[in-house]
C-alpha cells in the first residue's frame, strides 16, 4: 500500500496481550497486515494501517481485541449526522449505488 | 430474477452453474460499473453446484451481488465445488459484512436452510477473507459444527489457495488499491452525482444571465455554458482525477488532495482565460472549484480500502466547514461579480 496511508494516531484498535492465545486468527482476517505473532502472542505492528473494519475483534475467540469499527466513509458519516444515526452508507436504498 | 448462468443440470435439487461468462454477463458487468440498474442484479440465495461436485467437494461462500457471484463462479472454472450464496440484498461481500447482511446469523441460516450437513461429508466452509468483518468463525463453529476457513481476498486467487492446501499467502490476504482498481471505480463515482449533475449546472446557467442592467438571455447562454463547463471540470477533478492519482497527490486528507487538484485545474483554466477577466470572478471560481473538488474527493474515502471511521470523522470535522464556507463565499462572490463587472 505504498502511498496509501491515512491519518496518523486516530485509530481505536486495542489489543490485550494477556488474553491472547496465539491462535493467529487476527493475522488471517486483517486486510492490512496490522498484526504479527511475537513470542506466541499477537502484537500490533503498525496501528496507523488499521482501517477499523472490525474483522479481528469479531474473530478473536478470546475477546482480546477491541476496536470501534464502522465505515470510513465521509458520505456515510455525514448522512449519519444529518439523520441522527450511526455512520452508515445507505447503499441498499432504492436506486442507490454501493460503497 | 436472472438465471441465465444456470446450465440446466442439477445435482438432486441443486442447480449447476456455468463458470464461463456469456457476452451478456460482460455487458451487465459494464453496466454495473456505470451504476446502471446496479441494485437490480441479485442472485437467488442458496446452494449451487460448480462442475461435478460430490460430498467431499469444498464449499465456497459468497454474496448475492451479481458482480461478486460472476467473479467467483468464473474463478472456480475447472473445479468441482459447492457455492453457498448468502442473502446480502445484492451487496458485495465486504460492504455487506460491514452492514451486517453477510453475517454470522445469515451463514448459520443458509447452512441450515440448504442442509449442508447432508450435502457434504466434511465440516468446512471457505469464506472470503473480507467476510470476516461480519462473520465470527468461532460462533459458526459453535452453532453449526462447521469450521470457517478464510479464503483469499480476491476470487482470482482461489485456485492457488486450493493448490496450496487452503493456505493463503500474505499477498492473498492483503487488500490492494491499485491504479487499475481505482480506474474501474471511476464510472460509478462519476455517476454518483445523479440529479445534482443537472440541478447545479442549471442554477448556474440561469443565474449567469444576471448583469447590472437586469437580465440577459444572451449572457445566460454564453456565460452560462462557460459556467457549466467549469463546474464539470471541478466535478471530474474531484471524483475522477483525484481518485486515480490518489497516492501521488500530497497530503493524507482526501479533502486537501481534492482541493489541491481542484486548484491545479483552476490554474489551467485561468491560463486559458476560462475563468473570466475580472479578479472577483476568478477568485469566486477558485472558491467554487476548490470546494466542489475537495468535497467529492473526500467522499472517495467511502470507496477507498484503507480509511478508518475515526480518521474520516476527524477529517470531516475541519473539512466540511471549510468546504461550506468556500462554496458560500464563492457563490456570493460570483453573483456579486456579475453586477460590478465590466
Amino acid at each position: 500500500m505504498n502511498g496509501l496511508v491515512y491519518l496518523k494516531n486516530v485509530v481505536t484498535l486495542e489489543l490485550d496481550q494477556e488474553k491472547c492465545n496465539g491462535c493467529r486468527m487476527c493475522i488471517i482476517v486483517c486486510p492490512h497486515a496490522v498484526f504479527a505473532i511475537e513470542n506466541k502472542r499477537a502484537v500490533i505492528l503498525d496501528k496507523d494501517l488499521c482501517m477499523e473494519c472490525g474483522a479481528c475483534e469479531k474473530n478473536c475467540p478470546e475477546n482480546a481485541i477491541s476496536v470501534r469499527s464502522g465505515v470510513g466513509c465521509a458520505a456515510g458519516i455525514i448522512n449519519g449526522i444529518l439523520k441522527g444515526t450511526e455512520p452508515t452508507c445507505d447503499c441498499s436504498g432504492s436506486g442507490g449505488s454501493c460503497c | 430474477m436472472n438465471t441465465r448462468f444456470l446450465t440446466g443440470n442439477t445435482f438432486g435439487t441443486i442447480p449447476q452453474i456455468s463458470t464461463i461468462w456469456s457476452r451478456r454477463d460482460l455487458w451487465e458487468t459494464i453496466k454495473i460499473r456505470w451504476s446502471v440498474g446496479r441494485m437490480d442484479y441479485k442472485i437467488e440465495p442458496g446452494i449451487y453446484a460448480v462442475g461435478n461436485p460430490g460430498e467431499s467437494s469444498p464449499v465456497f461462500v459468497t454474496a448475492n451481488f451479481k458482480l461478486t457471484f460472476d467473479h467467483v463462479r468464473r474463478a472456480l472454472d475447472g473445479m468441482d465445488a459447492w457455492l453457498l450464496v448468502l442473502d446480502t440484498k445484492g451487496i458485495n461481500v465486504w460492504c455487506a459484512a460491514g452492514k451486517g447482511t453477510f453475517s454470522t446469523n445469515e451463514l448459520i441460516r443458509q447452512i441450515d436452510l440448504v442442509g449442508l450437513e447432508k450435502i457434504v461429508n466434511h465440516h468446512k466452509v471457505i469464506v472470503p477473507q473480507l467476510g470476516a468483518v461480519g462473520v465470527s468463525a468461532h460462533e459458526i463453529k459453535k452453532n453449526t459444527g462447521f469450521s470457517v476457513i478464510y479464503g483469499p481476498v480476491r476470487a482470482e486467487d482461489i485456485h492457488d489457495f486450493m493448490e496450496a492446501g487452503m493456505k493463503a499467502t500474505k499477498e492473498m490476504r492483503a487488500v490492494r488499491f491499485t491504479t487499475w482498481d481505482r480506474l474501474k471505480l471511476i464510472p460509478v463515482e462519476l455517476a454518483n452525482g445523479k440529479y445534482y449533475l443537472i440541478l447545479v449546472p442549471a442554477i448556474f446557467l440561469i443565474l449567469s444571465g444576471l448583469n447590472p442592467k437586469g437580465y440577459s438571455i444572451d449572457m445566460a447562454y454564453h456565460d452560462g455554458l462557460r459556467s457549466v463547463f467549469i463546474l464539470l471540470i471541478a466535478y471530474v477533478t474531484g471524483c475522477g482525477i483525484t481518485p486515480v492519482l490518489l497516492p501521488w497527490i500530497p497530503f493524507r486528507r482526501f479533502a486537501l488532495k481534492g482541493l489541491l487538484t481542484g486548484w491545479l485545474a483552476a490554474f489551467i483554466l485561468v491560463y486559458f482565460h476560462f475563468l473570466g477577466h475580472w479578479y472577483l470572478e476568478i477568485i469566486s471560481w477558485f472558491l467554487i472549484i476548490g470546494s466542489v473538488s475537495s468535497f467529492l474527493a473526500m467522499t472517495f474515502t467511502g470507496t477507498s480500502t484503507f480509511t478508518s471511521l475515526s480518521g474520516v470523522q476527524k477529517e470531516i470535522k475541519t473539512a466540511v466547514p471549510m468546504q461550506i464556507g468556500m462554496a458560500a463565499l464563492g457563490v456570493i462572490a460570483w453573483i456579486v461579480s456579475k453586477f460590478i463587472a465590466l
